[in-house]
């Protein structure tokens, strides 16, 4: 699609725009940038906004071979939804689970992070190492023993076994993305704690987590959103509808035979307008994060 | 942790404390902090992640599944009292038997998953990365509306993962897709996507690319953002075309971003459970599954078969552990530190 510069187009400025390479710019290559750019703007935009007016037609009209942008708007999707179906606890359990992953997440790898990027101690490589490894574990290998401890400790079919799986994943995440947040504060920072006397502890607390706090709201959002999304965990430990998490139950929707994708559609922009929202306003900062933590390894 | 000082510090902080005989005193007195700071870490990985790894591995030698998982079997008699027996056919160690059948294809469909899998991971990264490249040079530049594009190139990220699956599911259904609707109204013919391994898996690719580009843009835009101007003015000065520009200072300069997001988009991919689960779920016939979400069926559907799916964990990670080694030694002959 976009794969090469268009020839004729101006250099890939830096970080300070200069007028003129602006100036400079022909307008046929002013025009190729700009469609290029809405062409890719479209693809990126239009499977949401389809399932977004799909949400709004009635059955018949969804499951039409007929193209139509909007036909008989309706809220009767929404409305059965939320009213007819056990969406809103599944939601509820979504938030819950999440909610938990998120906050002992972020509280158990905090300090790690602030450790793995202000001091050089023995063994701190070889835990960057694990970081990266952990990233690699397939699903399909902890999923097997994590359910039988689960089973042991009686907690299938709840959120606690979700929660725990969940953390397999959000700890090391968190303890790298933190890491990054935290090298982006200079460390004149606490030199300056420590000259005032304040020990490493302190110095965290006191100076460094009040400074990381965008950082850290971004790693809990993402923390959370992931959370939010798993699929593969949600299938295998949960039983019951009155404990299944948006993933999963949604899943009910759209079974082999007899799908109804008109409430699948209403559900799908339910579960995302909130989760869209929280993670636009996040994402400006997560990514300096992810490669902050990822180069400076 | 172990409080080995084997490794000496590389660089080492001002030192703060008066030095005391003692290596492992001296190293202790020195890191401690840092060590109780990493502590509630480790130890959620040694319980969480790396006690369940050791099981799934052991297991992964064994014969069980959901049918011979008890060792006793318990009735109760006539008088209520239970009577337990051995379990004749009770789970046993097995040996590699596991690996050989997979291997061999005795058991599964190890191989036909691991070639999905390889043109999955190949495919989406690939396009992942050139598309988001490109999308990343044509935005790092000034323009009109550059703040709206990119919020409107990120949205795909914004939407959780299984909404998108079943969005894509949706415009593939046959049926009333909006794919097949629109190929029919310029006069070509409805497709099957879902009835064929290429086109079923033709979808869940299309999906995950849409879905991943937006990462790597906005990694890449991110490095980007860190090369000096000065060099593209000095190039422009020299007179260099825009195409050598991008070769010879954005490239190099976007190449540690690069590797890494390389190295974590391969990695992510390979293991992309909900696109495939949800967007083909194996269709037809189990054929578009890659190796997790096989591994995941074998596992939790029909006689769940746990050392099995443990079996394929095993291969998995050791495929991408291998690859990540042979990645590495390849940047490190380019002379890359990290």
């Amino acid at each position: 699609m976009t794969m090469t510069m268009a020839p004729g187009t101006a250099a890939p400025s830096a970080v300070t725009p200069n007028k003129q390479s602006r100036a400079r710019r022909s307008p046929l290559a002013s025009f190729g940038l700009h469609a290029t750019l809405i062409g890719a703007s479209l693809i990126a935009v239009f499977p949401i906004a389809w399932v977004v007016l799909s949400s709004f037609k009635p059955k018949q009209w969804v499951q039409s071979s007929e193209l139509s942008l909007v036909k008989e708007p309706t809220l009767g999707n929404y409305s059965y939804v939320l009213f007819e179906t056990n969406f809103p606890t599944w939601m509820l359990n979504s938030v819950i689970i999440a909610l938990c992953t998120m906050v002992i997440g972020i509280l158990m790898s905090a300090t790690t992070g602030y450790a793995l990027s202000r001091f050089n101690f023995p063994g701190r490589r070889k835990l960057m190492m694990v970081f990266l490894v952990t990233q690699m574990f397939p699903v399909a290998i902890l999923i097997v023993p994590i359910y039988q401890i689960m089973a042991t400790l009686g907690l299938i079919n709840t959120h606690a076994s979700l929660v725990i799986a969940y953390l397999t994943i959000a700890v090391p995440f968190c303890s790298w993305m933190l890491k990054g947040y935290f090298d982006s504060i200079p460390t004149s920072l606490d030199e300056a704690a420590s000259i005032d006397g304040c020990g490493p502890f302190q110095t965290f607390w006191r100076v460094i987590m009040p400074l990381a706090r965008p950082g850290i709201a971004v790693t809990a959002f993402y923390t959370f959103l992931t959370a939010w999304g798993e699929v593969a965990y949600a299938s295998a430990f949960i039983q019951t509808d009155d404990r299944f998490t948006l993933a999963y139950g949604m899943q009910q929707f759209v079974p082999q035979f007899n799908a109804q994708w008109e409430y699948l559609t209403a559900a799908a922009v339910l579960v995302t307008v909130p989760a869209g929202l929280v993670f636009l306003y996040a994402q400006r900062h997560l990514v300096s994060g992810l490669t902050a933590g990822g180069t400076k390894g | 942790m172990s409080t080995d000082t084997a490794t000496p510090a590389r660089t080492s902080p001002p030192p703060r404390e008066t030095r005391r005989p003692g290596r492992l005193r001296r190293s202790w007195d020195k890191h401690w902090y840092a060590w109780v700071m990493v502590t509630p870490v480790v130890l959620v990985l040694g319980v969480l992640i790396f006690y369940p790894l050791g099981r799934g591995i052991l297991l992964s030698f064994t014969n069980l599944t959901e049918a011979n998982q008890l060792a006793e079997i318990c009735s109760k008699s006539i008088t209520g009292t239970e009577v337990c027996k051995p379990n004749p056919n009770a789970w046993e160690i097995v040996g590699v038997d596991n690996y050989v059948n997979i291997l061999t294809g005795k058991v599964g469909e190890f191989w036909q998953q691991f070639g999905v899998t390889l043109i999955w991971t190949v495919t989406c990264v690939v396009f992942h990365y050139a598309i988001g490249l490109g999308l990343a040079v044509l935005l790092n530049r000034p323009m009109r509306g550059r703040g709206l594009y990119r919020v409107l190139l990120i949205l795909p990220w914004a939407v959780p993962a299984f909404v998108s699956a079943f969005a894509w599911r949706f415009m593939f259904n046959e049926n009333f897709g909006l794919i097949n609707s629109v190929f029919e109204s310029v006069g070509l013919d409805r497709v099957a996507w879902f009835a064929d391994w290429k086109t079923a898996l033709l979808t869940a690719i299309v999906a995950n690319i849409w879905l991943g580009v937006p990462f790597m843009m906005v990694t890449l835009l991110g490095g980007m953002q860190t090369i000096p101007g000065e060099q593209y003015e000095a190039a422009e000065i020299d007179g260099a075309t825009p195409w050598q520009r991008f070769v010879n200072i954005t490239l190099p300069g976007l190449r540690s971003v690069s590797m890494t997001v390389l190295l974590l988009g391969t990695i992510w991919t390979f293991n992309m459970f909900p696109i495939i689960f949800l967007v083909t779920g194996g269709e037809p016939a189990g054929q578009t599954e890659i190796l997790v979400t096989g591994a995941f069926r074998s596992a939790f559907e029909g006689i769940r078969n746990y050392s099995l799916s443990s079996t394929y964990g095993v291969l998995i990670l050791s495929i991408l552990l291998v690859f990540s080694v042979f990645y590495r030694r390849a940047l490190r002959k380019q002379g890359e530190v990290w």
